[in-house]
């Protein structure tokens, strides 16, 4: 999940040499991905002419589409360095990011959630906490969406400027506004069907530009065997290859995490978060051309997610089997001259076995990894911006039309202020760490809200609104706490043995357990919504329309069992 | 989402990989007799996968080209 995903520190990559030079075959390959996606922008700005096609791209993408692009969305940002810089600093513990930090989440989306989303005919998450809660729910959650949306933006891009500049010796304040324009150019033009079709192609070049580093790796290793092998002989004693047998106890793990923070934190509420309510994936999928294509999309989507390992993760073990150095936390860089950043991992395997041409495309899946986070971002805030601030509270009744351009301009908007995050983190990066932290608070309590609302036709539209403010703000005071008393983490991750990542799946857990408890008091001290106002949006006051009809292999049910299955063969295989 | 006459996302995908394909595959022939310094160099992995993504470019711009419908 993305406003988890940036390794702390990635940013302060030193050091001016750069890793790799490319040749002129793939400064071509990278040039053409500029062209490619333009030229999308530019042929599909004919057919975004409505707010319903601006915004929710017709409401006509295939499951396919809208599945990809869910996933695509969220590979963004520095989803592919960080990861494989956490698989190299933590073994295949990153992997639970991928697996329990996602497919449950998303086979919940998929069955429980869509449906309500999808009736109600809602242009955003917040454009449904209205329908549900009411008018506070939705500017608290709008306000504080759109308003860390495009300062993660400006992060994403500062982000990608500086790998870029560490990589290949670009100059930063060109990277950024290439990629910047680049991408208000596409999404201004076309919009999120814009953003949805290079979404597409970007996730085809991620896979075709980073699959290759596995392959090769597991070849030059002998295989999975050989790979844990040489891991074992660089490093006895340490276990990088089981993903749960060392979550017993906080210290038996470099995460400093047990499997409560993991299954719970984690599983239970930051990727329930974040999957099922963060409006920048969630928009991919409401975006589907019916009901069925929009379950069967995060389906889809966490079928692709199981596989992102391959990419992601192994790469970064094996860099722990074969890298002839040993890489260094960016904190020790300094008293490390001339080594090399956990983070450096990936561009590091990918210099050992692409030559010209394949270093190209696996730049380019870098940089189209950035640039689909970006516009997620960026389309994003377009729609909670023009529907659920500008047209709630500036002004109500106006044109569709009036609607679309103010959604083209705020596309500009959304970048130029991105731009201007990005230049104020580069003038203090640790703004960087706060931003992040700041995104996450909004996700646990978010999620509670959200789900209560859907399942529980007794919570009140005042239960809704004050449980929300109650679990954000929990997560700021828990925060505020450990950071005025590092000693209080204790307290909070239930060890002194737990570490930051530990104190960020436990402060979730209880923001979203006091988001609950708060929206449970209230509610019952309130007058409940009479059931005629929640049809669409209740569970108990919906009819979902039945798929009994169709065959077995077009039921989305069957799908998630499918995925479910395979997401369980996986826990037992890398137990 | 294919309205009327509206060309698919999987041609302009089938197009960029052949071309990228077709420049990979061209640049491992180049240097087939001199590889360049990677390791397992002596795969020519840009052969490979330079004509893998040339067959896949091939077919989807041909799959999907427009007027060729779904």
């Amino acid at each position: 999940m993305q406003a988890f995903t940036i390794t702390p520190g990635l940013w302060q990559a030193g050091g001016e040499a750069r890793l790799i030079s490319l040749s002129t075959v793939d400064e071509v390959i990278i040039a053409l991905y500029f062209v490619a996606v333009i030229g999308i922008g530019v042929y599909l700005k004919k057919y975004t002419k409505t707010g319903e096609d601006f915004f929710l791209a017709g409401r006509e993408m295939t499951a396919w589409v809208a599945g990809l692009s869910f996933l695509a969305a969220n590979l963004g940002s520095l989803e592919l360095m960080g990861w494989a810089g956490s698989a190299y600093q933590y073994g295949i513990l990153a992997a639970h990011w991928y697996w329990i930090g996602a497919i449950p989440a998303m086979i919940f989306l998929a069955l429980v959630m869509i449906p309500f989303y999808y009736i109600s005919k809602t242009h955003s998450v917040p454009g449904y906490l209205k329908l549900r809660f009411g008018e506070p729910a939705r500017a608290l959650s709008a306000v504080s969406f759109g308003f860390m949306t495009v300062l993660m933006s400006g992060i994403n891009m500062f982000s990608m400027a500086k790998v870029m500049n560490v990589i290949l010796g670009w100059d930063m304040e060109l990277s950024i506004w290439v990629s910047a324009a680049t991408v208000a150019a596409y999404v201004f033009l076309g919009g999120l069907l814009s953003a949805i079709f290079n979404e597409v192609l970007q996730f085809v070049l991620i896979w075709l530009g980073a699959l290759l580093i596995a392959i090769v790796g597991l070849i030059e290793t002998g295989g999975w065997s050989g790979m844990v092998a040489r891991i074992h002989e660089r490093f006895p004693g340490a276990d990088y290859t089981h993903m749960w047998r060392t979550l017993g106890h906080f210290q038996d793990n470099p995460m400093g995490i047990n499997w409560i923070g993991i299954v719970f934190g984690l599983g239970a509420v930051i990727s329930m978060g974040y999957w099922t309510t963060d409006f920048l994936v969630v928009q991919r999928v409401i975006s589907a051309k019916d009901l069925r294509s929009a379950k069967l999309a995060p389906i889809i989507g966490a079928g692709f997610k199981m596989l992102v390992p391959l990419i992601v993760i192994l790469p970064g073990l094996l860099g722990l089997a074969v890298l002839p150095m040993k890489l260094v936390g960016e904190n020790d860089l300094a008293m490390n001259p001339g080594a090399h950043s956990y983070n450096d991992v990936l561009p590091l395997m990918l210099a050992r076995y692409c030559g010209p041409g394949l270093l190209g495309l696996g730049i380019t899946a870098l940089i189209a990894g950035f640039m689909s986070g970006m516009a997620g971002n960026v389309s994003a805030f377009a729609t909670v911006w023009t529907y659920d601030i500008y047209r709630a509270m500036i002004r109500k009744s106006a044109s569709d039309s009036h609607y679309v351009a103010m959604g083209r301009w705020c596309t500009v908007i959304g970048v130029l202020v991105s731009v201007g995050t990005a230049y104020l983190v580069m003038h203090a990066s640790s703004i960087m760490d706060y931003v992040q932290e700041l995104f996450s608070f909004f996700i646990a309590p978010l999620f509670g809200t959200v789900v209560l609302g859907m399942l529980w036709k007794r919570a009140t539209p005042a239960g809704g609104f004050w449980g929300l403010l109650a679990g954000t703000g929990s997560a700021v005071g828990l925060w505020l706490w450990v950071k005025s008393d590092p000693s209080a983490i204790q307290y909070v991750a239930l060890s002194p043995a737990a570490k930051p990542m530990a104190e960020n799946m436990f402060r979730a857990l209880w923001a979203g357990l006091i988001c609950a408890l708060t929206t449970v008091g209230v509610s019952m001290a309130t007058t409940p919504k009479p059931d005629r106002e929640l049809v669409g949006l209740v569970y108990s006051c919906t009819e979902i329309p039945s798929e009994g009809h169709l065959p077995l292999l077009q039921r989305p049910v069957f799908w998630a069992c499918v995925v479910g299955a395979v997401f369980v063969v996986l826990q037992i295989i890398f137990w | 989402m294919q309205r009327e006459g509206m060309i698919s996302i999987w041609f302009f995908i089938g197009l960029l990989l052949l071309a990228y394909g077709i420049l990979i595959l061209g640049t491992g022939i180049v240097e087939w007799s001199s590889p360049p310094a990677v390791v397992h160099a002596e795969l020519h992995a840009a052969v490979w996968w330079g004509a893998l993504l040339t067959g896949i470019g091939t077919f989807y711009s041909f799959r999907f080209a427009p007027g060729k419908g779904k």
